[in-house]
């Protein structure tokens, strides 16, 4: 009932703003990048929040997200611990008033490193999911709309699918972990390597698929209109076609930084990750599996964080793509 | 369709052969030695002598002509002798695995048996899971049900299986004694009782991956419906009297396969290529597991091997799920 | 399921007859896991220790060492010595004499030719045998009868029980590995799968890297034994399921190398089923203190090599202040538990070898800053310590392993305490330890200015062992990387007293020798810094009886003494 009630109102509030702006529109050229356009695109993207914030679930989620983002960037100032100080005497400890998560088998306080951890999993996870994604929605829109580059880059795909990701992995570290840890110090260095190397080897599966969807796209009536009008093709592809493939690209994005944050973990775990006295998510849950039996928080604690963080990502992915759904706004 | 098929399989072998150079070269060049595991008290010079009868001192590129001739000529003449029981590949060196120095071959054929029982059959029990629960949850958009498929699914996502395997294991191995925690590849189907021993094997490693695949499946599923329910398409379906039934599980199902299908198509060549955790956490002992332990040896040239064959599916399935488009979309065309 | 039934099974043959304990074959099957799994079953094909303990169910060596580090016959009648004549005087040949009546597994007899065999199997230039150091300085083995075997060194050997002596070593059989020698070994893959040997079980099924299927050996020369029928070795998974496999649901019987956190195996342990249990060979985890410059601003080929001495490195008292801030037994309570000893020694067994060293077992904090300080190092403005501009600044590198991760973190913050900062850095271990001269992160590079790992001697001969630090052993680019001198330690006295246990054949002075080389790399130098003396772990059910952990031999040495234990 309401969700129809909200919708109409929308809709003619929507009808209203078109016809209002409707005269620029047909005069200016689109905005190559409608997220920094000018007056008339904001105010589409005021309507993309406004659709956003009714939707329950993504709000939920964005709060706690926030919540996260402040406990881990907030936090380590009101909780000045230093997530790597050995406290050998407070080893295995519990929940104590000066450990209020416990300590770990060094005694290094949880607390504080969950949220070291926090910080460099979450900025690992989007920064990877983010080239991930930009990577492999590029390479699968050119790949699907224009014929011509169809083959070498689907075979250029099917090679990096083919690569065992190991030995690549370790060949980068080999390479670049000296010049970039010289260049921009040893944690951003790692951090670069990292997030590039996932970036890199995690791209393949949005192409192939956004690939697939544009191939069925390119046949559809509206696109055909389109360019029977000669709308050339880099306002057809960011007009046209990319809001029709965001769905896929929603999806693949929140599990994307699942898989960063967990191949991050592995990553460390095999030496090719950060070094050691660098707490992250991954790597908390990855050395506590073993005590799991005997202290069960410390598997507990990191697995609901990552879980927290790619759920609150997810609601607000399927927030934003109700939002942004040219169908329901009407665009 | 037919001659796009034939273009593309004449296509895939330059390529098959550029990807087994990138793969040799990426192999040469990164660092390990296949003599790593090799105790600190053994001395270097033995070490260099061992080396060099692991063919290791020649240069790079007679290595690989080697390896490409093992693999398009006597592995194929090996077998098909094995089957005729002609003898032409007598006296022809197979290529040979240098942690045991046995046929490559021969221990993939080993391998290949449960992995694909236990990997595939999670990989169907995922798929069939999650399916129906994406269709389900995207056509009862924020129903409860739908928000208890996204959040479950989301958790099995975000879980790694090296925890959510021993978490399985801790419960149902050690407490509760249901399951075994190690897997038996020896054991052999013979009668009901080994079967039933069998299935209690299977369990725990199947559920885990099961669960992961599920959630990657059902959540392309679900987005991919609901951005086909609302097409003119459907409203005209559905103004034209179709039964809901039709409307959803014809129409939209359909057009709705295209992500699904890509991600099954990419999912199923690893399904070949073993789960390397699960594999390991269950012991189930796999191709996976194969190629993890053939890596940390920097057994060349059993990694070049399966990381070829894998290769070689990535490129089938790629295929196939390019066929798939046209079919499930007519308008698709490549030609 | 079939596990159980076949152990209840057993136990009720046992309930029935318990006089079968002295039978052949009568407690049914055992399962051993290992999980690193066995990769073939010739070990002179591949020398990790895991095909080394795998090959030892099925060949035998002439002699074996014992759980102390002595001695003790096994294929052949007695050790040869210069009393019994087994021993030239002139200390070049050895003369072995095999026991009478033992059979190989197919029925056939062991003769001397086996073991001539066996050495020229190994000894054959295009074969890449992985014991070759075993037959080092052998000139020729030869058959005097067929129950004799001579054997002739090119110049005086102290120690000559090396070739056919422990599990890396054992005797083939001729006749099956005639057609595999020098460039044909690889080929024979049924060979090195199936080999037939004298020992107590004999192969069932093999698969690589995967699960191996024994049965007692119908020929073996005990009747009675081996205690059990089939025995079945599985492979895969990591030391913590292998360890849960026995102590929690009692699927296996023995887990080998279960090296974990002492405090989750205790949790393990406190179900009932098992027990863990530890044997100490001559393993020493230790700190090397590169004495050379790795500095990156170094040319490629110049980096960590004797061109370049070592910054501050090379300042005795800032090593010293280095191995006195360490806690050494706590570091072995977190990391090793029972399995370990907090060590001062590089060698720290046999007792005849051992030096009485160990101040270094004391932490001391405070007289490690007060011997800074002294040395002219003072903390600035961020607290690290410097002098003429050189800064107390570290790279500490290690192989990746959850124990070494942690000694990292306490090993970073006792020296933060005395002024050293230290970064941390962790490599692949199949990086580190491998010797590919092209990769920057090996061990033998050494592009760090600390770096931590274990090493040991084979055998109770820690001669070799010694002898790696010598000046000339220091990689570098005219050996390919290739020394075994990773500290770059250099003192003409150690090379001179090497030189002298060359010659020295009395065991006591041997050992004094060997002790005053010790003190001088570890306590005087603290080139090395020794912190760990740590057995080998290994998991073993409570139903399982005469088990004896061996860590100078294979660890299944004895496996034919094991039986089912009864109520």
């Amino acid at each position: 009932m309401t969700e129809t009630d909200r919708q109409a109102r929308l809709d003619t509030r929507e009808l209203v703003d078109e016809t209002a702006s409707a005269a620029p529109v047909t005069s200016d050229l689109p905005p190559d990048d409608p997220v920094h356009a000018g007056d008339q695109t904001r105010s589409q993207w005021r309507d993309v929040w406004r659709q956003f914030r009714s939707h329950k679930g993504a709000m939920v989620a964005l709060v706690l997200f926030a919540g996260v983002l402040l406990f881990v960037s907030i936090g380590p100032l009101l909780w000045t611990i230093d997530p790597t100080y050995v406290d050998i005497r407070a080893r295995n400890s519990g929940f104590v008033a000066a450990h209020p998560l416990g300590t770990d088998q060094l005694g290094r306080d949880m607390l504080a490193r969950l949220m070291a951890g926090g910080r460099v999993s979450i900025a690992v996870g989007l920064t990877a999911m983010i080239i991930a994604v930009t990577l492999g929605s590029f390479i699968g829109v050119m790949a699907g709309y224009f014929r011509r580059l169809d083959a070498p880059l689907m075979r250029m795909t099917e090679l990096f699918l083919a690569l065992p990701l190991l030995p690549l992995l370790l060949l980068m570290v080999t390479l670049f972990r000296e010049p970039l840890s010289q260049n921009f110090g040893p944690a951003m260095g790692i951090f670069i390597l990292i997030v590039s190397a996932i970036g890199a080897t995690s791209w393949m599966q949005s192409a192939r698929i956004v690939r697939g969807d544009v191939l069925g796209l390119k046949e559809r009536e509206f696109i055909l209109a389109a360019r029977s009008i000669g709308t050339p093709p880099r306002r057809m592809i960011l007009r046209h076609i990319l809001p029709n493939v965001m769905s896929p690209i929603m999806v693949a994005a929140t599990l994307g930084i699942a898989t960063a944050i967990i191949t991050e973990s592995a990553l460390s775990f095999l030496g090719l990750g950060f070094p050691p006295d660098f707490p992250t998510w991954g790597r908390l849950l990855y050395d506590a599996v073993d005590q799991m039996v005997l202290y069960p928080s410390r598997v507990i604690l990191p697995g609901v964080f990552i879980s927290l963080t790619v759920l609150c990502v997810n609601y607000i992915g399927d927030g934003l793509r109700d939002a942004m759904d040219p169908r329901i706004r009407g665009r | 369709m037919l001659n796009f098929t034939i273009r593309r399989l004449l296509l895939a072998i330059p390529t098959l052969l550029f990807i087994s150079l990138v793969i040799f070269l990426l192999l040469e060049a990164s660092p390990g030695d296949p003599l790593g595991d090799v105790p600190l008290t053994v001395p270097p010079e033995v070490k260099e002598r061992m080396r060099e009868a692991l063919g290791l001192g020649q240069a790079w590129y007679i290595r690989y002509v080697l390896w490409l001739k093992q693999f398009f000529w006597v592995e194929p003449l090996f077998w098909f002798d094995q089957v005729f029981g002609t003898s032409f590949s007598d006296g022809m060196q197979r290529i040979i695995s240098f942690q045991s120095r046995s046929p490559v071959f021969d221990v993939i054929a080993q391998r290949v048996p449960q992995t694909l029982i236990v990997v595939g059959m999670s990989y169907v029990v995922g798929v069939m899971i999650a399916i129906p629960i994406g269709i389900l949850s995207a056509y009862k958009q924020y129903s409860w049900f739908d928000q208890v498929g996204t959040f479950v699914s989301m958790i099995g996502f975000s879980m790694p299986t090296f925890f959510t395997g021993v978490v399985m294991i801790i419960i149902f191995g050690v407490k509760l004694q249901w399951f075994p925690s190690v897997y038996d590849t020896t054991l052999e189907v013979r009668d009901w009782d080994s079967f039933m021993a069998q299935v209690r094997q299977m369990v725990m490693p199947v559920t885990v991956l099961a669960l992961y695949n599920a959630a990657q499946v059902s959540r392309f599923m679900r987005a991919s419906m609901l951005d086909n329910l609302g097409q003119d398409y459907v409203r005209t379906a559905r103004a034209k009297g179709l039964g809901e039934r039709t409307v959803v599980l014809k129409h939209v199902l359909r057009n709705s396969l295209i992500p699904v299908v890509t991600v099954i198509a990419l999912g199923l060549p690893t399904v070949f290529g073993g789960a390397l955790i699960t594999e390991q956490v269950f012991k189930v002992n796999g191709l996976g597991q194969l190629l993890i332990t053939a890596i940390y040896a920097n057994d060349l040239p059993m990694v070049l091997t399966v990381t070829f064959l894998f290769a070689i599916l990535i490129v089938m399935f790629t295929l196939i799920a390019d066929i798939l488009y046209g079919v499930l979309d007519p308008r698709i065309r490549y030609d | 399921m079939k596990l159980r039934t076949l152990l209840m099974s057993a136990a009720a043959t046992m309930a029935f007859a318990p006089a079968a304990m002295a039978e052949r074959g009568a407690d049914g099957q055992v399962n051993v896991i290992m999980w690193q799994a066995p990769s073939t079953m010739n070990l002179y094909l591949s020398s990790g220790t895991k095909d080394i303990i795998a090959a030892s169910m099925t060949l035998e060596p002439l002699a074996s060492f014992t759980p102390e580090g002595t001695l003790t016959p096994r294929l052949a009648t007695e050790l040869p010595s210069i009393e019994n004549g087994g021993i030239s005087e002139d200390l070049k040949t050895v003369t072995w004499k095999l026991k009478e009546g033992i059979k190989w597994s197919d029925g056939t007899d062991l003769t001397a030719d086996d073991v001539v065999f066996t050495a020229n199997y190994c000894m054959h230039p295009d074969g890449g045998c992985a014991q070759l150091a075993k037959f080092e300085g052998v000139e020729s083995v030869e058959a005097v009868d067929p129950l004799t075997v001579k054997v002739t060194f090119t110049e005086p050997h102290p120690d000559p029980f090396s070739a056919f002596v422990g599990g890396q070593s054992p005797i083939l059989q001729k006749a099956q590995f005639e057609q595999c020698i020098g460039s044909a070994a690889p080929t024979c893959t049924d060979q090195n799968f199936n080999p037939i040997g004298t020992g107590p079980f004999k192969v069932v099924e093999f698969k690589t890297n995967d699960v191996i299927t024994f049965e007692a050996n119908p020929e073996y020369r005990d009747p009675d034994k081996p205690a059990f029928a089939t025995l079945t070795m599985k492979g895969g998974g990591d030391a913590a399921a292998a360890a849960r496999s026995v102590l929690e649901t009692g699927e296996f019987d023995y887990a080998w190398n279960t090296q974990l956190a002492p405090e989750v195996l205790e949790g393990m342990e406190a179900n009932g089923k098992g027990h863990v249990q530890a044997a100490f060979g001559s393993l020493v985890e230790r700190i090397h203190v590169n004495l050379t410059d790795p500095s990156s601003s170094l040319p490629e080929g110049e980096r960590s090599t004797t061109k370049h001495p070592h910054p501050f490195l090379t300042d005795p008292a800032v090593r010293k202040a280095l191995s006195m801030a360490i806690d050494r037994n706590l570091l072995t309570e977190i990391g090793y538990g029972q399995a370990g000893k907090p060590t001062c020694n590089l060698v720290p067994a046999p007792a005849a070898w051992a030096s009485d060293n160990t101040e270094c077992l004391t932490q001391d904090i405070e007289g490690a800053k007060a011997l800074l300080d002294e040395a002219g190092w003072v903390p600035g403005g961020d607290g690290v310590r410097e002098k003429d501009g050189v800064r107390l600044s570290m790279v500490f590198q290690t192989s990746v392993n959850a124990v070494r991760q942690d000694f990292q973190a306490l090993i970073k913050q006792w020296w933060s305490e005395i002024g050293i900062e230290t970064e941390l850095k962790t490599v692949d271990a199949s990086v580190f330890f491998g010797s590919d001269a092209g990769s920057p992160d090996t061990l033998q590079k050494f592009y760090a200015d600390v770096e931590m790992y274990a090493n040991n001697f084979e055998g109770n001969n820690p001669e070799p062992y010694l002898a790696k630090n010598t000046c000339n052993k220091a990689p570098g680019p005219e050996n390919q990387w290739q020394g075994e001198n990773t500290s770059r330690f250099c003192d003409p006295k150690h090379d001179e007293l090497l030189a002298e246990l060359g010659k020295t054949v009395d065991l006591e002075a041997r050992g004094k020798l060997g002790q005053q080389m010790n003190d001088l790399i570890t306590k005087d130098s603290n080139a090395i810094i020794p912190l760990v003396y740590r057995g080998t772990a290994s998991a073993v059910s409570d139903t399982l009886g005469g088990v004896e952990l061996n860590a100078w031999d294979t660890e299944l040495w004895n496996v034919a003494e094991w039986h089912r234990k009864t109520e």
